[in-house]
């Protein structure tokens, strides 16, 4: 595994390796590079089977974080490969044309996080969420309690315990109450 | 031949010729198509999704999968809980085999936080015993339920009644039939009572003999036979086109299994090798599944037979309230009775998890694979097709 990175650092701009575990490893790239990665990584590396693509919305940092996992069936080993890309007006290359469930994927993730792959398949049709028209829900910001508490009557006779409270209680009686309440609301 | 014994020819054939393309170039207009929406009200065993077809008389030219008819946004609800609240939402992710999730769930903040070599050995032999056992309740309904599709109901009664006792097991070990919150961060949360193995042995003996029932009722059918036999077929092409894993991949000579591939818990102290077939077509994934049903007794027994009687089932661990991880991503996988199961879980150092994300096998089987399964089945298939690629839709949606 590290061989392979070794020697894929140069031409792929390899930024950051993580070995998380002897047979999975998580690298980033830039942006431009990571479908060619993926490209060689599948062809020329034996990285066959595409496990999935996932999305992980940094925020802070005003980015979002795009995982595509693979998985080479002869080596027994994964690599996660990781590229940075804007939250404002997000867009990624389509990896569509290499693997057919691609699509899916980003078809979901053009619903949750809003982030387009021009030319993608089916890209703009609604995946989980008809007819949505709030923000992409599976972004940081995107306030679940708040659009419940707004769009759902409430339930008149319903109690409704703090997690944490209710947990504490429960499971630690005799703590003091020092722990800050947990914020669900975010 | 007997079409021409009695001298008449399929209603089929006098329809106009199949010339449709696959494609959004199908013009329901011209009256050659018709639109039919099979679900979201259960097909088949599936459930809670749909699926959109373009039939030709009765031979589908065009499919499209629809979910989100379940959508309770798991993943996202998880991200704004404690670690440890995650685990009540993370076990609806899968309804079939929930046991899965709980470890994925509870594996993934072990290795995250560290914790990972701290699970008492006694815990990682009961965790296999459930994952096990819950691969047995799941192939007790998914083998007959196969039939089922063919309209071969007896066999899915015996299996219900089966998978019940099961749930009887698991219920006197965890407290609970179907959602058990036994695998939890550190280990689990009992130890076998009490005359749990006599009793488990009594249910697999009756099981041994459902197996040899189940035998003679649907593989010596010849109306599954006929049916199943060429139907829907995988090739081993399509296994990493599409990301096909588990039974649908070893039905079609592809031997893979996360239990062999990456042994996890103690599957490497088990003697067992995944059966494979040939085919590739229902037949061939039902055979599997059939044989695999055997190899699951077999495991629960060598589980039971080499566990030790007595040792620590849970790692001492922090004050859940205040347990935070530090900054980190791992992915982990194991072998559910569908195929590889996996969990994406990334920690940011705060009290929650920053992002939790679930990869089921029903997410490429039943929307890419499914799709173009379809095209040339007949309508009356579809159900069939459906079943034989153990779609589960709540792990689509999430």
């Amino acid at each position: 595994m590290k061989n392979l990175i070794e020697k894929l650092t140069e031409d792929f701009k390899i930024s950051d390796v993580v070995y998380q575990r002897p047979d999975l490893a998580f690298v980033t790239v830039p942006k431009g590079v990571a479908i060619s990665l993926v490209t060689e990584l599948r062809d020329y590396e034996g990285f066959s089977h595409f496990v999935m693509m996932s999305c992980v919305d940094w925020i802070e940092e005003g980015k979002f974080q795009l995982l595509y996992l693979l998985h080479n069936p002869k080596t027994k080993t994964d690599v996660g490969v990781k590229t940075f890309i804007d939250r404002e007006n997000a867009e990624m290359a389509s990896a569509h044309h290499l693997w057919k469930q691609v699509w899916t994927y980003q078809r979901e993730l053009k619903e949750a996080f809003g982030i387009d792959f021009p030319g993608s398949p089916r890209v703009d049709e609604n995946f989980v969420v008809e007819g949505w028209t709030e923000m992409p829900h599976m972004r940081r910001d995107f306030n679940t309690k708040e659009y419940s508490r707004d769009t759902y009557f409430p339930r008149p006779g319903r109690e409704t315990n703090d997690p944490a409270e209710y947990m504490r209680k429960k499971l630690y009686p005799n703590e003091p109450i020092t722990a800050k309440k947990q914020d669900n609301d975010k | 031949m007997i079409n021409k014994f009695l001298g008449f020819e399929p209603d089929k054939d006098k329809l106009p010729s199949l010339t449709a393309k696959i494609g959004d170039d199908i013009d329901l207009s011209s009256h050659k198509y018709q639109k039919i929406w099979l679900g979201p009200n259960h097909p088949g065993v599936t459930g809670n999704m749909a699926v959109e077809l373009w039939v030709q008389g009765n031979t589908v030219v065009k499919a499209k999968t629809h979910v989100g008819y379940l959508h309770r946004g798991f993943e996202k609800l998880i991200e704004r809980r404690l670690f440890v609240q995650g685990f009540p939402t993370s076990i609806r992710m899968c309804v079939a085999e929930p046991d899965t999730n709980e470890y994925l769930i509870a594996t993934c903040t072990e290795q995250l936080s560290g914790y990972d070599k701290a699970v008492p050995e006694m815990a990682k032999w009961l965790r296999m015993l459930s994952l096990e056992m819950a691969r047995l309740q799941g192939l007790l309904r998914g083998v007959p339920g196969q039939g089922g599709t063919f309209a071969l109901g007896l066999g899915v009664q015996w299996g219900v009644y089966l998978r019940d006792l099961i749930l009887d097991r698991f219920e006197e070990l965890t407290g609970a039939r179907v959602y058990h919150m036994y695998i939890i961060p550190g280990g689990v949360r009992g130890l076998l009572p009490d005359g749990f193995k006599e009793r488990m042995e009594d249910n697999l003996r009756d099981i041994d003999d459902f197996i040899i029932r189940i035998r003679k009722l649907m593989f010596h059918n010849s109306v599954f036979k006929k049916r199943a036999k060429g139907l829907a077929r995988i090739t081993p092409e399509m296994v990493d086109k599409y990301g096909i894993v588990g039974t649908n991949a070893r039905g079609c000579g592809v031997k893979r299994d996360v239990r062999k591939d990456h042994p996890y818990l103690h599957y490497d102290q088990l003697d067992f090798d995944p059966p494979t077939d040939t085919d590739g077509d229902i037949y061939a994934r039902t055979w599997v599944r059939w044989q695999e049903l055997i190899q699951t007794v077999d495991l629960i027994r060598q589980i039971m037979a080499k566990m030790p009687e007595k040792g620590d089932i849970k790692a001492q661990m922090p004050n859940v309230l205040h347990w935070k991880i530090p900054k980190g991503e791992t992915y982990v996988r194991l072998e559910s009775g569908r195929g590889e199961y996996g969990m994406y879980y990334v920690t940011d150092g705060s009290e929650k998890p920053r992002r939790v994300n679930l990869r089921g096998p029903s997410y490429t089987h039943a929307i890419a694979l499914l799709e173009d399964l379809l095209v040339g089945a007949d309508v009356a298939d579809v159900h069939a097709i459906m079943v034989s690629l153990q779609t589960c839709p709540p792990e689509i949606e999430r």
